[in-house]
């Protein structure tokens, strides 16, 4: 009994206490309808409030992001378009000044080969001379005939001698004409060909001429859409930025794998320079950190080489230098990137035979025979580890390049990514904000369905006093205010 | 070095630059093992070497070893037969472990058993050693019975100094008595290990089967 707890009004009986509480604290609950009512309300606004506000702001703020981002993507797709617009120009007018600056020698070849083709032709149209005017006579005199004078005879045998003796010499005149004229048209074929091959030349100059200028003119239209800030170009340039993103992290991964391994390669020779016993951190040796560092100064002078190439475009000091200052720390990029490469190879070398050195010992405390490989077949991997130190850094020299992709595409990934939390923030916010709206009525309900015998007895006594006609807006008003 | 620590290893590195500090904690290991010769445990002495074997190609460079013997009074420099604080260079720690290799075996080869057994006074200079090295975990490796036998002359009956040292039974043999009461064999083990462990010494530890020596230098 002792044990019942105090509000108990019938010790050992909850329910019957509970139920006489309920009871007794009904009426009060009754008369404070209106003020809890009220409160629930107040509560509830309270929390929706702050919530619609937070997401109205955040909605705000995602849309300012967006603008901010679209301007910046817009911007950068400009200045790559235009980029790639200057650089197509660049080609066209490297292809005009190789092939198009020799144009007037081409044309004036063309101009003599036709002019020789012309006068050759004319040379086919020159028929042989006519035969003399005299043979009309001759034939005339061929037309007597014979009547058994033998002068007569004998003369137009004459005739007739001289006559095939001219016609043979005509002959022989045709043929020599003919047989010229097929010696010049021969003559054409190599004139003919040269012309084809020249004209076939300027054609595929005409034709490359005409691809580029293709190429510029479409990408002259991504420009215009660029400008004109289509939702469009918009969408292919955010998905060309994700592409870049993915295809970019995907090669840094691969270089963070080269690295590891690079870092493997000299970590222990880096001992025998730097001592295996200092620690900057519980785990972490100062032989690794060293060997870290040199990766590190391997990476950043294969970005600078990147850089003084013009192949990579972080550092726009770099870009404004002058030709002899940017040509000058492009050697010395180089050259320190060739003698890190070269401390890498002797390093691994030493790696190499530290190792052999450690497994010697070992087998020595083991007591076992050591076992003696072939001389060129250890050879191997050695040289194999030294290869590897000589190439990774130049290997890893070329991290610039999705680097760079990298950092360009982040900035519209990073930025659509703060886009979709923040709206998706503020539709929780807002889902939030309705929820509470909606508890506070439900709990407003809930009270009045806990009192609702005090509500019975009210609309019994209401509708006792309004006259019949009424009963139905009081009801109304009952109903609405429940 | 794991990715993990290579991938942590890299904003640690930029932090440390930063900070301009190394950790000033040593991370350096000395081991100071003792090796009984008294009696008729002087025959173990083969497995000693294999002990020492094993330190050999665990110790790390920048590590430190010592091998001393137990004899009827060893609280002396005399008793080390060999000790090298190991070079911070991979090839010189090789050269100077052959060196300490060499040494122990010469040892072995000549070594004599004693009349009585001191194992206090090795704990003593062996404590005193292992502080000198300044090493950051220190192991003290006693091979032997642990049946302590001084003679009258010797006075090890005080409170010795052990703190934050290991210290590592190894190849605890029964005796003879052992075998016909082995209370005698388990009430020796508790005895050291309450007067060590009473001595500060941060773990005491039997390791019979020299099959499992990675137990050695491993908490």
């Amino acid at each position: 009994m002792a044990d019942s707890p105090f509000w108990m009004i019938w010790p050992g009986n909850a329910a019957l206490s509970a139920l006489a509480w309920f009871v007794i604290a009904m009426p009060f609950l009754y008369a404070a309808r209106s003020p809890v009512h009220a409160l629930l309300r107040s509560l509830g606004a309270l929390a929706v409030g702050p919530l619609r506000l937070a997401a109205r702001s955040l909605l705000a703020t995602a849309r300012e992001m967006r603008e901010r981002n679209r301007a910046v993507l817009l911007a950068q797709g400009r200045e790559e378009v235009e980029e790639r617009v200057a650089r197509e120009f660049e080609r066209v007018a490297a292809l005009v000044k190789r092939d198009l600056e020799g144009y007037p020698a081409l044309q004036r070849r063309l101009l003599d080969e036709i002019t020789r083709v012309e006068e050759d032709y004319k040379k086919c149209g020159e028929v042989p001379p006519p035969p003399p005017e005299w043979i009309e006579a001759v034939a005339a005199v061929a037309k007597i005939k014979p009547n058994g004078n033998e002068l007569v005879q004998h003369l137009l045998e004459e005739i007739n001698v001289s006559i095939k003796a001219i016609h043979d010499k005509a002959l022989a005149e045709y043929r020599r004409a003919y047989q010229s004229r097929h010696r010049i048209l021969d003559g054409f074929m190599p004139f003919w060909r040269a012309l084809d091959k020249t004209l076939s030349q300027a054609d595929r100059k005409m034709t490359s001429l005409a691809e580029r200028a293709a190429a510029i003119d479409a990408q002259m239209e991504r420009y215009e859409a660029i400008v004109r800030k289509t939702d469009k170009a918009e969408h292919a340039l955010t998905v060309s930025a994700l592409t870049q993103f993915f295809i970019a992290s995907l090669v840094l991964a691969i270089a963070a794998g080269g690295a590891l391994i690079n870092f493997k390669l000299i970590a222990l020779p880096m001992s025998e320079m730097v001592g295996a016993g200092d620690y900057l951190t519980a785990s972490l040796r100062t032989s690794e950190v060293a060997a870290l560092v040199i990766i590190f100064v391997e990476a950043t002078m294969g970005l600078f080489l990147m850089e003084t190439l013009r192949i990579t475009h972080l550092f726009p000091r770099i870009h404004s230098l002058s030709e002899v200052m940017r040509k000058r720390m492009m050697w010395a990029a180089f050259v320190l990137l060739l003698i890190l490469a070269g401390i890498e190879a002797a390093l691994a070398l030493m790696r190499d035979m530290l190792i052999a050195d450690k497994q010697a010992l070992l087998q020595s405390l083991a007591a076992t025979q050591a076992h003696v490989a072939d001389g060129w077949l250890t050879a191997i991997p050695t040289a194999g580890q030294m290869l590897l130190g000589f190439i990774l850094p130049f290997a890893l020299a070329f991290v610039a390049i999705p680097l760079e992709s990298f950092i360009n595409s982040a900035r519209t990934v990073g930025g659509a990514a703060l886009v979709i939390l923040a709206r998706a923030l503020a539709v929780l916010l807002r889902v939030s904000g309705n929820f509470l709206r909606q508890l506070s009525k439900v709990l407003i309900t809930l009270y009045d369905i806990f009192i609702v015998l005090p509500l019975l007895a009210e609309r019994w006594v209401k509708t006792a006093r309004v006259p019949p006609v009424r009963t139905g807006r009081a009801d109304l008003e009952l109903g609405e205010r429940s | 070095m794991k990715r993990r620590s290579f991938l942590v290893s890299v904003p640690l590195l930029g932090l440390a630059q930063a900070l301009g500090c190394t950790d000033p904690r040593s991370h350096a290991h000395g081991v100071y093992l003792l090796v009984d010769t008294s009696g008729t445990y002087a025959q173990e002495i083969g497995k000693a070497q294999l002990i020492v074997n094993y330190l050999l190609g665990s110790l790390q460079p920048g590590d430190s070893l010592a091998v001393a013997r137990v004899r009827s009074r060893s609280f002396s420099e005399k008793d080390i037969i060999a000790k090298a604080t190991f070079d911070q260079r991979p090839s010189q720690a090789n050269a100077q472990k052959r060196l300490l290799k060499e040494r122990v075996e010469a040892f072995a080869a000549t070594a004599r058993g004693s009349a009585n057994t001191d194992i206090t006074g090795g704990l003593i200079q062996g404590a005193l050693f292992l502080k000198e090295t300044g090493a950051g975990r220190k192991t003290i490796l006693i091979f032997s019975d642990m049946q302590e036998e001084l003679d009258k002359a010797t006075q090890r009956d005080f409170p010795i100094d052990l703190q934050d040292i290991r210290v590592v039974a190894v190849n605890v043999v029964k005796l003879r008595t052992d075998n016909l009461d082995p209370r005698l064999y388990l009430g020796r083990l508790e005895g050291w290990q309450k007067r060590v462990q009473a001595a500060g010494a941060r773990e005491w530890r039997v390791i019979n089967d020299l099959e499992h020596l990675d137990a050695l230098l491993n908490s």
